[in-house]
């Protein structure tokens, strides 16, 4: 840990919210487009944000806002650690601690509301934890190594040998994203069903704490998509950026399912995607190296 | 600032008609995009800022709408929207009627009609914005309501 590095790490934490925060202006903007309206101003969820901050703090009990700050922080350690090239399988294990974090914070709450919303979206881990796993293992068999670092120096990019694998993480982009049609346990459009699902009973600065995670995992996220050419940013960045709008396209054009389907969809076609393309990889010895 | 760029809204009905809910809901549609003010129309009343309630307030209902009313973090505002939230309407002599909603709830602002027009509804929406900055500014809080048993009055 020299002095340059500390110089990144610092740069991250305060750029990739503010990215994150692009994005979901975007997202807003496009969606609207997308409804013929004139939308929000891009800067919407910055105002949201700051909005939230100063509105008065109202919790039904003490530890429900250290649930928010234990996801904010594993996700920006997941997010460093992915700056960083780290170990793939270890920034999974770090970003699936956070998942768990708004989880536990859902259920402490007590609100039938959050506990529906909470074990929702356990079936949401359920469902894409199992595609992040094969992720990372085809990684290792190409490179030998579960290092992103390896990734980086590579001579062709991840995608030429796993395309399977990249179909199977947008859709766990759209899942992790909690986008339709699998946005059921925040519940962006459904208030009359779900109330917020899981962030029910947050207000004020909580809720803000839960937004800026959320700019965060914008960030990440687009992130392990770019890990796909990574050898190439700029490819990289087109890349995540254009997953990014197509996630949002399929939320604009889709009607949520219940969560059955999506464990279907996930456990059956994404997962034998992944697994045949494992399997070419194991048997055909490819490296990217 | 940061209040009037982002007013999330929470909609109450009251026993109303149905026919505010449909011009409120109307106010989000493509047409009229309450969302280019940054207004979202928010399910819980933790998250919300501006309540909005149509119909009028009765002895089923009361204890609801104050509960409601006490979960909004403050600062926060109220808007009547219709003669029925105004002032009771055309039901204000029914045995079961208190009235309009600042009957029970401090109101700061009215929308009167029946049923209002959207554009009305939006109007309300702005004029209820700048209260909403004046609360901020002065640091008043609304006052918690008591809720009641279910006591009917004798003249009911």
């Amino acid at each position: 840990m020299n002095m340059t590095d500390i110089l990144i790490a610092a740069l991250v934490i305060f750029v990739a919210p503010i990215i994150g925060c692009l994005y979901a202006g975007i997202d807003r903007k496009i969606t609207a487009r997308l409804q013929g309206r004139v939308g929000p101003p891009l800067l919407q969820p910055y105002y949201d944000v700051k909005k939230l901050l100063s509105k008065d703090n109202m919790v039904v009990n003490p530890s429900q806002n250290f649930y928010v700050v234990v996801y904010v922080a594993f996700l920006i350690l997941s997010l460093l650690m992915l700056v960083f090239r780290a170990d793939i399988l270890m920034i999974i294990f770090v970003y699936t601690v956070s998942s768990i974090a708004l989880i536990v914070g859902g259920m402490s709450t007590g609100s039938p509301y959050a506990r529906v919303g909470s074990s929702r979206e356990i079936m949401a881990i359920l469902a894409y934890e199992p595609i992040l796993i094969l992720y990372a293992l085809a990684i290792y068999l190409l490179t030998g190594t579960f290092k992103l670092s390896a990734v980086v120096d590579a001579s062709t990019p991840l995608l030429v040998y796993t395309p399977l694998i990249f179909i199977a993480m947008i859709v766990v982009l759209n899942i992790k994203l909690k986008k339709s049609p699998f946005d059921y346990s925040t519940s962006h459009h459904a208030h009359q069903e779900l109330v917020k699902g899981m962030l029910t009973e947050y207000s004020g600065p909580g809720m803000a704490g839960i937004e800026i995670g959320h700019f965060y995992e914008y960030v990440f996220l687009t992130g392990l998509i770019f890990v796909f050419w990574a050898v190439n940013p700029l490819i990289g960045l087109i890349i995540s950026a254009a997953a990014f709008f197509f996630v949002t396209l399929i939320d604009n054009i889709t009607a949520r399912v219940y969560w059955q389907w999506m464990l279907k969809l996930s456990w059956s076609v994404l997962l034998i995607l992944s697994i045949v393309n494992i399997a070419f990889l194991y048997f055909s010895e490819a490296t990217i190296m | 600032m940061s209040l009037a760029k982002s007013p999330w809204i929470i909609h109450v009905n009251c026993n109303s008609c149905n026919g505010c809910d449909i011009e409120v809901v109307a106010c989000l549609t493509p047409l009229y995009d309450a969302e280019r003010f940054g207004v979202l129309n928010i399910g819980t009343p933790k998250q919300a800022d501006i309540m909005v309630v149509t119909g009028s307030v009765n002895y089923k209902n009361v204890n609801v709408i104050k509960n409601i009313y006490n979960q909004i973090p403050d600062p926060k505002v109220v808007l009547a929207v219709g003669a029925c939230a105004s002032t009771g309407g055309i039901f204000h002599n029914c045995y079961n009627v208190i009235g309009g909603v600042d009957q029970v709830i401090p109101v700061d602002a009215y929308v009167p009609g029946c049923c209002p027009r959207p554009e009305a509804i939006l109007d309300g929406v702005v004029a209820a914005l700048s209260i909403l900055e004046n609360k901020k500014k002065g640091n008043i809080k609304g006052k918690e309501v008591k809720l009641k048993g279910k006591e009917v009055p004798s003249n009911a």
